[in-house]
């Protein structure tokens, strides 16, 4: 070829020099756990859903959601939600308001009839006894997968401590009714008033190959206290069930309520909007202990709840309550001062806690039953009887609904593998993103959405629901507030920030590519991808 | 939809995102990008020269509707993307001597005006050293005379590809090639300084501006506005050097957001003279997180740490601050 004077070579491009061959570093794309999916009792992939509902597109959002839990616009009312205490957001402004996102997107639902299909049937069959969340969870999660259910249940309405231990100003009944008809729409049979007494039997003349057990803890524990003359003193899980069942006990005019948790601070609120006047709660340690949410705590003084903290009752005369001063010793334990005081009160709510009555179970072949009546379980949620499978409140576990709803997934998924003579393995778990891998210079500060209240007077006088939900507007808001914690969000940045041109964009969705033939290993990428989903790794030769 | 934001995740800091608007992404998240500095180049891992020439002149390029001819001083820039007869340039490109980058781009333009080809836009780039040291004169004539070309420097505070040495723009304490850190007062002197932009600003030409290769989005607004007008225009890029600086290669960008939030690097609009609008300052940081992250300040924090010398460059960022009104008065 002819060339111009003085020149010799051919122009070519710096494209032939390969710099790839300078790395000793090589960035990788990774997806993190984000420490709320981490921290999740239902194992929900929050992170995941909140990336659909970034978008708009809720009923995707609402699909991730139920892979995993199946009672989203429960559980965005009266879950506690861990994740929120873990949210990586917390650390920069406030955390993500998970729950009222998830609230929305449950009554979105629910509004607009969303379902979920079935897998093919399978033809086996599994028995679940209790209808609260934990054996709804399990019935949801074994039909996805296609097998036949039935719930027994021995009291006259599904739903367990969800419907006869949570009062309706927390969940109104129509957003629990909703959701569990779409489960039992999935073709789960479900028998009131039918108490097992029997499981082998009953496995036996229903043809059943593998029972799931999740009957609660709802014998309320008692305490004993000198009584000289008779008082009224009932606890509050039958408070609560009898408000449920239309028979609301007469409590008087002032009520003393003896306990710290959330029942306590339930069965107080409940006593003012049947029209106490004064409603008091007796405690013996402090407010810090009570092992009570605080949010709970917060509202229950806004009704005009008044709490005694370092108290014990030692004895009732009629209306007349003594209670003993008490103080903490250096390990924190209450300890008696043998100072005494005296409240007037016309009852007395105990809400001590609640026992399993595990009765039926006693007789099962190699069921162990620990002292405190809580029902041993392997990894798998499989008590000593082969196929007989427990969860929820009666198994070693923290008793949340949320706890009882991931109880009844992971007890599917093993009665699932077990039906097929398998044992189920969960999926290796990633990395947590611990928030030093976030850089966060990329977010700007944004407040959290707030929910609406209930007024005042109507907080005290009805039992309509206290908190309102987050109009499209604030839920989109908030749910776009989510830093995507160790998930690629295709913010660009990778591709931008590469000094060489060695990010492939591959389009809306399909995420990057790294061109190793290029990239020189500066680590730039993975220093300012905003989410951490970005990790070094050397380089082997 | 009503959207109250209008970014994702609040406020795009990032280079784009799948849930922004087309219109608001930058010109470096979209896949037809110029790339005009392609891969291959010879720059050091982590090289902000190489990112903030690409950012500005794929903007550049957007702008100019791809009609647009670059001129380049001798310099780091010039030495990685051109070993004869390999070039890693995607747009016309023409190599100038160290210091005549801005009489070439006077050239160029005159030889467009001459054919009749003014929709072709001229830009000529160069490094500190070639700005504002060795090219200054003729930098200085291209503002005075008005000349229709986007001059941009690319500014990483020395003489790196020679193997750092000291320039007009090397800030004082610096450790450079020509600086060591010996003597009583180690690393390069604390002299008057010498601020190109403002110099730049006392020949009343249309647009000056200064940006950093960390904020991609102001930087390529400042280059679309540069682009939008006419005449002699200066834009002075903050751009860190991993090799001179003794930064970490994946530091670049949090460097240069260091020098940004301190206020030692402050970012501004000038319009005829005038500043006309400032970046304010996000996350005000102390002078230390910008020196601490560079060996080129090791020395400042040796024990005994020289306080009196901190203490100075402190002053300089509080300094500029003030006079940028770089924060919000009630925070200042």
């Amino acid at each position: 070829m002819e060339k111009p004077f003085a020149v010799t070579l051919d122009v070519g491009s710096s494209l032939a020099n390969l710099t790839g061959s300078w790395r000793t570093e090589r960035p990788l794309y990774v997806d993190r756990l984000p420490p709320c999916n981490h921290a999740c009792p239902a194992g929900e992939n929050i992170q995941g859903w909140l990336y659909h509902a970034e978008e708009g597109d809720y009923e995707a959002a609402w699909q991730v959601l139920v892979r995993d839990n199946p009672l989203p616009a429960v559980h965005g009312r009266v879950c506690y939600h861990p994740c929120e205490g873990a949210c990586s957001r917390g650390q920069l402004d406030e955390a993500v308001s998970i729950h009222a996102v998830e609230r929305f997107l449950g009554d979105e639902a629910l509004k607009r009839g969303w379902a979920v299909e079935a897998a093919p049937e399978s033809g086996k069959r599994v028995l679940v006894i209790g209808a609260g969340p934990s054996g709804l969870s399990a019935a949801y999660h074994l039909r996805r997968l296609g097998h036949g259910v039935t719930i027994h249940e021995a009291g006259p309405m599904a739903g367990g401590m969800m419907r006869f231990g949570i009062p309706k100003y927390r969940l109104p009944r129509d957003v629990l009714d909703g959701e569990i008809a779409r489960i039992l729409g999935m073709g789960v049979e479900l028998r009131l008033e039918a108490k097992v007494e029997d499981i082998p039997g009953v496995m036996a003349e229903g043809g059943f190959d593998a029972a799931f057990v999740a009957v609660g803890a709802h014998l309320a524990k008692r305490v004993d206290i000198p009584a000289r003359e008779a008082a009224k003193i009932l606890d509050a899980v039958s408070l609560l069930r009898g408000i449920e069942s239309g028979e609301p006990p007469k409590l008087g005019r002032r009520v003393v309520i003896y306990g710290g948790g959330n029942t306590a601070l339930d069965a107080a609120r409940t006593a003012k909007r049947l029209g106490a006047e004064e409603a008091v709660i007796v405690y013996r340690r402090t407010r810090e202990q009570m092992p009570a949410h605080d949010f709970e705590v917060a509202e229950a003084l806004e009704e005009g709840i008044l709490i005694n903290w370092l108290r014990t009752i030692k004895q009732i005369d009629e209306t007349t309550f003594t209670v003993e001063r008490m103080e903490l010793d250096d390990t924190g334990w209450p300890q008696p001062t043998g100072e005494f005081e005296t409240i007037e009160a016309d009852s007395l709510v105990l809400a001590l806690g609640q026992n399993v009555d595990t009765s039926f179970l006693e007789k099962v072949p190699g069921v162990e039953i620990r002292k405190d009546g809580i029902v041993e379980v392997d990894e798998h949620m499989m008590t000593g009887h082969a196929g007989l499978f427990a969860g929820g409140d009666m198994v070693p576990a923290e008793r949340t609904v949320t706890v009882a709803v991931g109880h009844g997934k992971k007890a599917a998924r093993n009665i699932d593998a077990y039906l097929r003579g398998e044992v189920y393995a969960p999926p290796p778990k990633p990395e947590v993103v611990s928030f030093d891998l976030l850089n966060t210079w990329y977010y700007t500060d944004a407040d959290q959405s707030v929910q609406p209240m209930l007024d005042s007077l109507r907080r005290r006088t009805t039992f309509d629901e206290v908190l309102g939900g987050l109009d499209e507007d604030s839920a989109l808001f908030e749910a776009r507030r989510c830093l995507s914690c160790g998930n690629c969000f295709e913010c660009d940045n990778c591709y931008g920030v590469c000094p060489d041109n060695a990010v492939i964009k591959l389009g809306p969705g399909k995420r990057f590519e790294f061109n190793y033939d290029f990239c020189k290993g500066c680590g730039l990428c993975a220093a300012e991808c905003p989410c951490g989903a970005i990790k070094m790794v050397p380089e082997t030769i | 939809m009503a959207q109250r934001i209008k970014f994702y995740q609040t406020g795009t800091f990032t280079v784009g995102n799948r849930l922004l608007d087309e219109t608001a992404r930058t010109v470096q998240a979209t896949l037809e990008r110029d790339n005009s500095l392609t891969s291959g180049h010879r720059a050091c891992q982590g090289c902000g020269e190489a990112l903030g020439a690409r950012y500005a002149l794929d903007s550049a390029m957007r702008a100019a509707d791809r009609k647009m001819v670059a001129v380049n001083a001798t310099g780091c820039l010039e030495v990685f993307s051109t070993p004869y007869p390999e070039t890693s340039w995607r747009i016309a490109w023409l190599h100038s001597l160290f210091g005549n980058a801005p009489a070439v781009a006077t050239g160029v333009a005159a030889a467009l005006r001459a054919k009749g080809r003014e929709d072709i836009r001229v830009v000529a780039q160069g490094g500190d050293g070639g700005t504002v040291d060795i090219g200054f004169g003729c930098l200085s004539g291209m503002f005075e005379r008005n000349d229709d070309v986007l001059y941009i420097c690319y500014d990483n505070e020395a003489y790196m590809n020679t193997g750092v040495q000291r320039s007009g723009s090397t800030p004082p304490t610096a450790r450079t090639a020509t600086t060591p850190t010996v003597g009583e007062h180690p690393g390069n002197v604390f002299g008057q300084g010498k601020n190109a932009p403002l110099i730049a600003m006392a020949h009343n030409i249309p647009y000056v501006a200064t940006a950093s290769v960390c904020d991609l989005h102001d930087l390529e607004a400042k280059v679309n506005t540069a682009m939008s007008l006419h005449g002699a225009r200066y834009v002075h890029v903050h751009v860190p050097c991993p090799l001179g600086w003794g930064s970490q290669p994946c530091d670049t960008l949090k460097v240069a957001r260091a020098a940004v939030e301190s206020g030692l690097f402050p970012l501004f609009e000038a319009r005829d003279g005038r500043v006309t609008e400032v970046t304010p300052i996000r996350r005000k940081v102390p002078v230390e997180a910008y020196l601490k992250l560079q060996k080129r300040f090791a020395h400042l924090f040796k024990e005994p740490r020289d306080e009196q010398a901190l203490a100075a460059i402190q002053a300089i960022a509080d300094r500029n601050i003030a006079r940028f009104e770089l924060i919000d008065g009630a925070v200042a």
